[in-house]
């Protein structure tokens, strides 16, 4: 029971963290149709940067305050995250609007190629590690042989997810930009004609998708301290999974999806065994899409002939 | 970056032909605001390296090779600008096409004619290449090099054929085709260390198991389309992979497998000894032969793809490839069977996978799960596309340039003494292939060699563009 506690705290935080980047899948998928094979990617470099920030923050600039530091990092990595989110836009998918189906997805892949392959350039191929940030926790049981323990970290990125979420389903929901984003979702052409700038709402779309993965990059290099620069493409491929798992184009099912997917990666290296983890993040991508298509809170897709 | 908002000129143009003068200044305010994003995307990921310290990590600044990067941009938007300027300044004084009817007329382009020609080109090259190898390099253990690329170059050409009957002819996209290869590598491989099978028995084994494969995974996917299918195929490649490196009992793992036997003269071995190939035929021995008999080995088997996918292409098999990439409904509605039509594409295109796996192992004697990576499939996709979807001499040309075009990084040793030592052009060998297919989507979608030639049509047989090929949706 305690073990199970433990990995059942774990796995919401690992999922809060997949759930993050989904968003990024779900947004882009549903307004343009493509699945962003790049997003995972620019989760790697979200946290290239906030680690770059952070060290410059405590050892150059000497910042004492964790608070403040872990604040500056969050907006400064939000902000560069989504100049890459714009910048690939208007690259690498702009120009291929309209374009045959399978234009998008190519350049895509050409852009996660290009991106991990830089940050290698950059920043050398070895693991990057860095000094823990927050440490201790909360022990919520006590016993002789195993305790429970929600750690501060955990607390923070729980935290910040939610709030986050809170502000983002806000923005969807209630300002005139999630309007132009919903519009644009059910049908593009009409919304251009209603006087929506579609470009322009597609360009949020990705700097939103951006910085979001970008909170998602920032919580994940303080739970793990460690970074590669070819870590991009299995978080990017387990939050694509939480995207479809969750119903692809649903923001709230991809939040879902996301804790789903945690809760399940952990309990499996839990109670299984740790080397197969991935392959059970796969096969569940793979019965989903095969099973149930339209995922858990998304609408099936109706063909018309 | 330098072929961004080539879709958005012709109207941003349009008033900048009229006063050329007053548009420089814009050209010049866009080239600034170019290299200030640029400036953006650099900070802090070029301007700080992180390297790891006696207390954590220590931040080395590179402020310098930011500036270079941005003054690149800056320069190189500068000039695409202009030359654009120009271009459209032209154009304006020509009456335009019209759009609609330039793509219909399929009048054979510059790249059709060259294309007839070139083909003949290829086919004498590939032919010939140990001889005119050996000619340029002097003698036969100097043309080693080049040999070795050749044969590189035809796996890939190879696989890229192989990929083009599940991709470009029954428009299903599959990210996982380097699967295929693996299991055909792993068959050989484990079948020839643990059972000592022969290379000759092996081959066909190793394809049928290869086009196994393809139709066990074929058959869950078929009621996917599109970019899911392309997801669903990703995780099984990615599957095949994981289960390689964890079943350490039977497939060793990481490690992979050693020590695999070479490839023999139809039984013949290549060795010094007597009973080698070079005593039997009474001719000096030498390392080469075998590796020139490889590049033969493996020329056949692509040639073989070939032939096997153009003679299909003709069957009523083929002929309902291509009519379920172009609208699978309508298939249905026509009595096409799609589930038998789909599957032996899958089990086509895996068997041919199958085969070019084998050939790698028995070439290289040793396979490991490194091989098989994500990065494989994805660089035989974009051979099949960069060639042009459906066109055989295209892939061909697209698997020369993708291939041999980064082993030409590795010869440009002199750049080490313009940007300092330590700089090894071969490290930037993945980030400009990246670089490239983006390019090349925007550049040109449809692939180099982007008309077609219907397989059956009524009377004349007459060229169509590829803008009027469909890509499929299942």
């Amino acid at each position: 029971m305690d073990v199970f506690l433990q990995q059942l705290i774990n796995g919401l935080t690992l999922g809060s963290i997949y759930g993050l980047i989904a968003i990024g899948y779900t947004m882009v998928f549903g307004i343009i149709g493509m699945v962003n094979f790049a997003h995972g990617d620019v989760f790697m470099v979200s946290c290239f940067i906030a680690m770059i920030v952070f060290v410059m923050l405590t050892t150059v600039l000497g910042l004492s305050s964790i608070a403040l530091a872990f604040l500056v990092v969050l907006v400064v990595s939000m902000i560069l995250t989504a100049l890459w989110g714009w910048a690939i836009e208007r690259v690498a998918y702009r120009p291929l609007r309209g374009s045959f189906r399978l234009a998008p997805l190519i350049s895509a892949i050409g852009v996660s190629i290009f991106l991990s392959n830089f940050v290698q350039v950059v920043q050398g191929a070895r693991n990057k590690s860095m000094p823990p940030v927050l440490s201790g926790g909360i022990t919520l049981v006590e016993s002789d042989s195993y305790s429970v323990v929600l750690s501060y970290k955990q607390c923070l990125i729980m935290g910040v997810t939610a709030v986050l979420l809170t502000g983002f389903w806000y923005l969807v929901q209630r300002t005139p930009f999630g309007r132009a984003q919903r519009a644009c979702e059910q049908d593009r052409k009409m919304a251009a004609l209603l006087g929506i700038d579609v470009d322009r709402t597609i360009s949020l779309t990705f700097v939103l998708g951006a910085a979001l993965a970008a909170v998602a990059g920032v919580l994940y290099i303080m739970y793990y301290g460690v970074v590669s620069f070819s870590d991009g493409f299995v978080p990017g491929v387990k939050a694509f999974t939480a995207a479809v798992l969750g119903g692809i184009g649903s923001l709230p099912g991809a939040v879902l999806g996301g804790l789903i997917i945690g809760l399940i990666e952990v309990f499996w290296s839990a109670y299984f065994s740790i080397e197969y983890k991935d392959v059970a993040a796969f096969s569940i991508l793979a019965i989903v899409l095969i099973f149930m298509p339209s995922g858990i809170l998304g609408r099936p897709e109706v063909e018309k002939v | 970056m330098a072929r961004t908002a080539s879709d958005a000129m012709p109207a941003a143009a349009l008033p900048g032909t009229a006063a050329p003068a007053g548009a420089l200044g814009g050209i010049l305010r866009d080239a600034a605001l170019y290299a200030l994003v640029a400036f953006g995307l650099c900070v802090p990921l070029v301007a700080y390296r992180t390297d790891p310290g006696p207390e954590g990590l220590v931040l080395v600044p590179r402020w310098g090779l930011v500036a270079i990067l941005c003054g690149a941009i800056f320069v190189l938007r500068l000039l695409q600008r202009l030359l654009l300027l120009r271009r459209d300044a032209r154009r304006a004084l020509t009456a335009s096409p019209a759009q609609a009817t330039e793509a219909v007329a399929g009048e054979p382009d510059a790249g059709q004619k060259t294309s007839k020609v070139g083909l003949k080109v290829f086919v004498a090259v590939a032919l010939t290449l140990p001889v005119l190898a050996t000619l340029a390099t002097g003698d036969l253990a100097s043309s080693r090099y080049w040999i070795d690329l050749g044969i590189l170059i035809l796996t890939y050409v190879m696989l890229g054929w192989g990929l083009n009957i599940v991709v470009g002819l029954a428009g299903l996209l599959d990210l996982g085709y380097v699967a295929f290869y693996a299991v055909g590598a792993y068959s050989y491989a484990l079948l020839a260390t643990t059972f000592g099978l022969s290379f000759w028995i092996c081959l066909p084994l190793a394809g049928l198991f290869a086009g196994l494969w393809g139709m066990l995974l074929g058959f869950p996917v078929l009621r996917l389309r599109g970019d899911y299918l392309a997801i669903v195929t990703l995780a099984f490649g990615e599957i095949i992979r994981l289960v390689l490196i964890n079943w350490t009992d039977v497939t060793g793992g990481a490690a992979g497998v050693s020590s695999i036997p070479r490839a023999t003269f139809f039984g013949i071995p290549f060795t010094a000894d007597e009973d080698g190939f070079a005593a039997k035929l009474g001719i000096e021995f030498n390392t080469m032969h075998r590796v020139v008999f490889l590049y033969y080995l493996i020329l056949v088997l692509a040639l073989i793809t070939n032939f096997v996918t153009m003679r299909l292409r003709r069957l009523p098999i083929g002929r309902a490839w291509e009519a379920l990439r172009e609208d699978e409904i309508a298939c249905r509605s026509l009595g096409i069977d799609t589930t038998a039509t789909k599957l032996t594409a899958f089990a086509l295109g895996a068997a041919f996978g199958g085969f070019a796996g084998s050939f790698f192992a028995v070439r290289q004697g040793f396979i490991s799960p490194e091989s098989f990576t994500f990065l494989e499939s994805a660089i035989i996709l974009a051979i099949v596309v960069l060639g042009g979807m459906g066109s055989q001499f295209g892939v061909a040309i697209a698997a020369v340039a993708m291939v041999g075009g980064p082993e030409l990084l590795r010869n440009l040793g002199f750049l080490s003494a313009v940007f300092g030592e330590g700089f090894d052009p071969s490290e930037y060998r993945l980030l400009l292939f990246g670089l490239a297919m983006v390019a090349m989507m925007v550049w040109r979608p449809r692939g180099l060699i982007s008309v077609r030639m219907p397989s059956v049509s009524l009377g004349e047989r007459r060229a169509i563009s590829g803008a009027h090929v469909s890509e499929g949706h299942g």
